[in-house]
Order: structure tokens, then sequence, then C-alpha cells
């Protein structure tokens, strides 16, 4: 969990005791007794912990594993022997021996006074909610047996649908105070859209001045829904108008699956996670009516040519040039989420970031133009949409300057859990599917673009293809695996020697080559910081993901989610990679195959700027 | 607000931050002073603090939210705080109520044409022997009738 409680003065910070670091010396165990059981716990351990370590199962509804306690549902509650009142046990730290009783009657009681209370206040239909059979609320009611509404229900919506933002609907009628988006948009992600106002019985969820989400500063991460417990929080679904497009023959309609997708939506067919179902999900698009079925990873080889070309243009300017208006370090520009980020809160550091588009973005200028030219298609007739594990791609699709094409690159952004949908709405159960490639003219990727979908995967495909262009020699790590890029602490740092290089780079020889890596924009801020002291001047890129995990953790993804979750599907990338005939970007043959015939005077030429790159905009971090 | 009117504000604001600390803590303070020297705190006020603080805007407009006596939205130079707690009530807050209203001219949570005054109902004042009560700014008024009320307002400058 974060230490993200830092923000809340000491007074409020809820009470939390560090676990011993010997658990043998005296005090580091305590034994308690939970129901008959006696069992052993480590000191500072919270009820909760202790139950769930022993199967004993609580509900909870506030407390999440990726966010501070907050103990504010009481859904939890437990008797504690010799305390006048039941005791939330997410949030009681066990400093004595106590025994406690987690289903008495009174906890009974209690625990489904509560539940029908939030229900009172509760305003939604299952059978007509995004998360109809996925809900925490709606699994509560059924496991404590809510069968009439003792409380009252609330017949009528009382907030108005914000429907404003271009990835996410907020549906307050739904909203049960659990605070767990809030807990999010400020600690995990640190930009502070979402918080209770007002009090007592009048308190909601809201933005500042209660401004529709398009006019607050949201990066459109999703985060806050992946997290939310019910229906009150979900991304903005282009299902409809995609269906329609499908079933209208004058159209040619493709897909561009990123690399995350495949490996979560098992999840929503009752997986567990960490299995990849790539080639069942290019058959399940086909029959579903995809005209074409392409694979994302193709323009993240693109991405990495082109933002590498940029990187070491930039290096060269910088040491041999000695220009000083050259920014270093370059930092990563494929995360939708980071880039609205980074406009809005240091919009005087916009020249730091690579001008490469996004590999969506790269690909749908592509879609429409090459690839029309070559099918005799006429690119008005192609509808461009892209199955993405995030909902700040809705977002970037629809960024006015997109439209390099002369239409809009990408017609529509599709998350996982919308297509996972529109798979059961055809009738189709994706496990059992059988295997099919992707399509030509784009159908081999390497797995340098597959590992775009976990934190530090960009850094590791560039690292490949860039130490290989200047020296001749791949990297220096076995099986290319560049575990310093891997796993999920907050900020990753680390560097490779460039030696013996050749002879075009030999500005490049004996330079410590530095690199960072971050994932979550709360750990963003805090590289900006570092930046902003000048604190960063021997590093060279920067990688960035807005999303905790990567895109594997996007907010398009499989609800629910947790580290555990996270690290699965890390898990089930990296294993589908090494399996790869390709894992170099700059050895993809399509790749090689697009500069020579649509890009022939290569990455980062006049051409390729008007089509795969882009400019930012300074946002700055006022709201009007 | 014009150009110069946000400068001033910041700076005002800056000079607060000066004298409470920049720390979270200094934040009620602080909008305390800008809702006494205002009579409210304003959409970009809030967002100054947030920002001098390294806080967030809506963490401080849920601060605002959460009190009522800090105000969001412009209110009148003086404020008239009605008791709507039970025993002012059974006291004959209703009358009193009606007076306010038919004197100025407003419903309560509203201000008059002229942003002199702001009718609203508060909470217990702990008067709750002497209602019906109410609070007219910093002052406490006890044991009112429809005329004594009046008179009161039209006492007040
Ligand atoms: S939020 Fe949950 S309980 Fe409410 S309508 Fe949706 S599924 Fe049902
Ligand atoms: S989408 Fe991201 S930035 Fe927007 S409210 Fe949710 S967590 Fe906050
Ligand atoms: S919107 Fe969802 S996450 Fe946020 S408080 Fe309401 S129920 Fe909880
Ligand atoms: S889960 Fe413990 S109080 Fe909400
Ligand atoms: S009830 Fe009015 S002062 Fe207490």
């Amino acid at each position: 969990m974060p230490d993200t409680i830092k923000r809340a003065p000491i007074s409020q910070q809820p009470f939390k005791v560090e676990k011993p670091l010997d658990l043998n010396a005296i005090g580091g165990m305590i034994s308690i007794q939970i129901n008959e059981k006696k069992v052993s716990v480590p000191l500072g351990t919270t009820i909760l912990e202790a139950c769930r370590d022993n199967h004993i199962h609580i509900p909870t509804l506030c407390h999440h594993p990726d966010l501070c306690i907050a103990g504010v549902c009481r859904v939890c509650v437990v008797e504690v022997d010799g305390m006048r009142t039941l005791q939330a046990s997410c949030s009681f730290p066990i400093t004595a021996s106590i025994k406690i009783k987690t289903s008495s009657e009174l906890v009974r009681k209690a625990r489904r006074n509560i539940i029908d209370l939030l229900l009172s206040e509760h305003h939604g239909e299952c059978y007509a909610c995004v998360k109809n059979k996925n809900c925490e609320l709606q699994t509560l009611s059924k496991e404590y047996g809510v069968d009439n509404m003792r409380f009252g229900h609330v017949k009528e919506p009382v907030y108005e649908v914000d429907f404003s933002s271009t990835s996410l609907v907020r549906d307050m009628n739904k909203c049960v105070l659990c605070r767990r988006c809030i807990r999010t948009c400020i600690d995990l992600q640190e930009v502070g859209v979402l918080e209770a106002i007002n009090r007592g019985d009048k308190t909601q969820i809201s933005t500042f001045y209660d401004k529709p989400l398009q006019d607050v500063i949201c990066i459109n991460c999703g985060q806050c829904l992946n997290r939310c417990p019910t229906g009150a929080l979900y991304s903005n679904d282009p299902s409809d108008e995609i269906w329609r497009a499908i079933d209208d023959p004058q159209k040619h309609v493709v897909i561009q699956t990123a690399p995350s997708p495949r490996a979560a939506i098992g999840e929503e067919f009752g997986y567990a996670p960490g299995h990849s179902f790539t080639p069942e999900l290019n058959t399940a698009l086909k029959r579903i009516g995809f005209d074409r079925v392409f694979d994302t990873n193709f323009t993240a080889d693109l991405t990495i040519l082109e933002e590498g070309t940029e990187l070491l243009t930039r290096l060269k300017k910088a040491i041999v040039d000695k220009d000083t208006t050259v920014k270093l370090p370059q930092f990563t520009s494929c995360s939708p989420g980071w880039i609205k980020f980074i406009e809005h809160f240091y919009p005087e550091h916009l020249d730091y970031l690579s001008t490469a588009k996004s590999p969506q973005q790269m690909f749908g200028a592509i879609i429409k133009t090459f690839y029309a030219q070559e099918q005799g298609i006429d690119p008005k007739d192609i509808v461009s949409v892209s199955l993405m594990p995030c909902s700040a791609k809705k977002f970037e699709c629809n960024r006015p300057e997109m439209d390099a094409s002369g239409f809009r690159d990408v017609d529509y952004g599709l998350t996982t859990r919308e297509l996972a949908k529109m798979i059961r709405e055809a009738g189709i159960f994706l496990p059992e599917l059988p295997k099919s490639g992707f399509d030509e003219p784009f159908g081999e990727a390497s797995g340098a673009g597959l590992i775009f979908g976990a934190t530090g995967g960009v850094m590791e495909a560039a690292l490949r293809t860039v130490y290989e262009l200047v020296t001749g020699r791949e990297v220096p790590f076995e099986n290319l695996r560049i575990e310093a890029c891997r796993g999920f602490e907050g900020i990753k740092e680390a560097s490779v020697k460039l030696e013996n290089v050749l002879p075009a780079y030999s500005f490049l020889e004996g330079v410590n080559f530095k690199f960072m890596v971050a994932h979550g924009t709360a750990n963003a801020k805090q590289v900006m910081e570092l930046l902003r002291e000048g604190k960063l001047s021997d590093v060279h890129f920067v990688e960035i993901m807005a999303c905790p995990g990567g895109c594997l953790g996007g907010g398009g993804q499989p609800i629910p989610t947790s580290e555990e979750i996270r690290k699965q599907r890390a898990k089930a990338i990296y294993a589908e990679e090494e399996g790869l005939p390709i894992r170099k970007s700059h050895e993809n043959p399509h790749v090689k195959y697009i500069y020579e015939k649509f890009i022939p005077e290569g990455p980062c030429s006049e051409l390729s700027h008007k089509l795969l790159h882009t400019h930012y905009k300074k946002r700055g971090r006022y709201i009007i | 607000m014009l150009v110069y009117e946000k400068n001033s504000l910041s700076e005002e604001i800056e000079l607060l931050i000066e004298r409470f600390g920049k720390d979270r803590v200094a934040l009620l303070p602080i909008l305390q002073i800008i809702e006494k020297r205002h009579n409210y705190i304003s959409e970009f006020a809030q967002q100054e603090v947030a920002r001098l603080l390294d806080i967030h805007p809506v963490e401080v407009y849920s601060v605002v939210s959460f009190y009522n006596f800090l105000h969001r939205y412009p209110q009148g130079k003086n404020i008239v705080r009605l008791c709507k707690t039970i025993s002012c009530d059974m006291a004959g807050k209703q009358e009193i109520e009606k007076a306010l209203k038919r004197e100025l001219g407003i419903n309560f949570d509203e201000t008059t044409r002229d942003k002199k005054w702001t009718l609203e109902y508060t909470s217990c004042l702990g008067m709750c022997d002497q209602g019906p009560a109410m609070l007219v700014n910093d002052k406490i008024y006890t044991k009112l009738d429809p005329e004594t009320a009046v008179k009161i307002l039209n006492d007040t400058k």
C-alpha cells in the first residue's frame, strides 16, 4: 500500500501501527481469538487482515488494497470483547490480545442495517446498470439477504448524470460515498478532481464548484472508475456506434488492438488474471464483423523508431553541437493521461516531451493514408476503432489536432470491458474460440511492442533498439530481459554504459546512458519536481505512464484491480513476449517496409513529422 | 474578475500564507480571513489558496462547502442567521421568519439586490432557553418577536 497519508495533518491520520521488523522479538506476535479460533498475528495487523489470513470472510466496501484506509462505510464491523461499540475491522490495528466475533447476531444485524441504509439512498436498477453482476453493493446485498427496502428506496434520480467528459460518466445517483474515487484521484494520481462536498445528509462527491468533468482538470485516466464499487462511475461506451458501423456495408471497419487488453480480457470471461487470449481475441473480432484486425504493437515498433531517432538527434545536438536549447531528458509521450497531466501541471516543461504520437494515433494516421492507398479504399469509408486498456485514449482520439490523414485518425476508442460486452452480445464465449493471427499488411509485430503494456516496457523496447543502433550489438542482457525496467516500484532508475560504439555515434562513446521509469501520475509528479529542481541533468530518457502498473492497469481494464492482479497481467505479457520470433522493434519487417514504401526519408523526416508526430497544448492549472 | 483584482487577491493570499505558514493546517484561518474581508471566498481565491498550499482546489472547495460560515458565492454586507432548531421552532421561529422575509423582500438563502442583506438559517445557537434566537453578523439576539426583529434590522447599518 502506498504511503499516501502524508497529505493529511497528523491529527486526521488513521490510527496505524507499524509492524515490527523482528517478529520473533517479544511483543512481535500477538495471539488473539477470532470466533473460537486462537491465532497469532504480527503486531499492528488490522482485524480485517488477520481474518482474511485465516480465511474468515469479512465484507468491505470502502476498503481497497491500492488505497489508504478510510473506515467510512462501516460494513466491516466486528465485535471486540470489552469494547462498548462495534469496531470497523479494516481500520483497527491489533495491539493487544483481543477476542473478536465476526458473525454474532449483533454484527449480522448491524451489517444488514448498514446495507439497508446504503440502499435507501441509492437509486439504480441493476439490470440497466454497467456494473450488473460485478457490483460490490449488489454482492453485499445478496450476501446479507436484503429482501426488502426497509428504510425506503429512492424512486427517482436526484442528480443529473454528467456525460460531459469524452471518457467518463458520473452518475451520482448510484454513489454510496465510499470515497474510493477521492483517494484514487488524490493519492494515486495527484490530480484531485473529486472530493466530498457539503456535510451530513447533504454530502455528495463532486468536482470543484460542481462543474462538469470536462471543465475541471481531469486527465481521463479512469483509475477512479476502476475502483468504484458501484456503477456510479463508468466509461463512455461507443459500442452502439461501432455496431452501427459494422452493420453498414458501406463502411470498412478496422480495429487495432493494444497489448494490454489481450492479457486481461480473460478476466471478463471468468478466467483468473494472468492468461493471454491474443489469438482467440483475433477470431472473436473477426466474428463480430470487423473487416481487419491489426496489432497496435506494429505502431509501437514505429513509435520506438521515431522516438529513438528523436532521442539520438537530441543527444547529438546537445553533445556535438553544444546546443543549449535542447531539452534532456526526453520524456515518453505514449500515455494520453500523462500528456494531459503535464499540459495542466507543468506546461512550461512541454518541450521535454517526445513529439512522437502514441501508437494508437500513429496507427490511425497510417490506416487512413498508407493503408487506404494500398488497398484502394476511400478513407472516408474507413471507420477506425482502437481496442485500448485506457479511458484516456477516448480523449486522445478526439483531440482536434489528431486529423493528420485529413479525417479523424481514430474514430472510436473502445475499452477492454466494452469489447467484452460486445463479444458477449455477439453470443461468443471467447476462451473457446479457435486461434487466428492478425491481418496483413501489418500482420507482424515485435515483442518489444507487446511489452509496452507494462510499466517500463517502452523503456525496455527503446533500449533494445537504441543500444543496437548505437553499438551494433544486442543489449548486454540475458535473453533481452532488461530487469531494471521491470517490476512495480513507483520510480525506477538505472543506466547502461555505451562502449565501442559505431563510428556514426562516436559522440556517445563512454556515455553512461541513464534512464528512469515512473507509473501513476503521483510518481510522475515526483519526477517532475526533480526535473524542476535540476536534479535530472544526468538522465537521458524518462518513461512515464499515467496508470499504476502501466497500461495493463489502465482505466478500461476489467474490474477489480489490485497490485496482485496487475502483476499477473504483467507476467502474462512478458511470457507471451518471450515466445515471439521478433523481439526488437527495428527488426519488424513491416516497419522496414513502411519506411521503404511510404516514408522513404525515414524516421523524423518531414512526412513522418506530418503523420507521426504531434504538438502539445499549454493548458495550465486554472479551472475557469 | 478583472486582472488587477486577481493580482491584488493573489498578493493578499500570499501575505496570508507568509503569516500562517505553507501547510494544510493553515487552510482554515486563511479562509476565515478571506471570508471576513470579502464576504465570500471566490472561485479564484480558492484556487490561489490551493496553489500556494500545494493542495487541490477541490479540497479547498470541500472545506468551504462544509462550513456554514464560509461562503462560495457573494453574500450581503450583513448576514442574518435565524435558528431553525427545535426549541426556537417551538418558541415561534415561524413568525420571525415571516417578518424577516417581508422586511427584506427575499427568501432564506438569498441576498437583497442592494447586496446589503443575506438571510440564512442556522442550527442551535445555544440560546434554547431564550428562543427564538438569531444572529446578525457576530451579534446574538434572543427572545425575539416580529417587531423587535425588524427593529434590529433597521438599527443595523
Ligand atoms: S450500482 Fe450496483 S446495486 Fe446499484 S444499480 Fe448498479 S449494479 Fe445495482
Ligand atoms: S479519470 Fe483520473 S483524473 Fe479523472 S477523476 Fe478519475 S482518477 Fe481523477
Ligand atoms: S463515486 Fe464510486 S468510488 Fe466514488 S464515493 Fe461514490 S461509490 Fe465510492
Ligand atoms: S471497509 Fe471498513 S469501514 Fe469501510
Ligand atoms: S434551538 Fe435555537 S438556540 Fe438552541
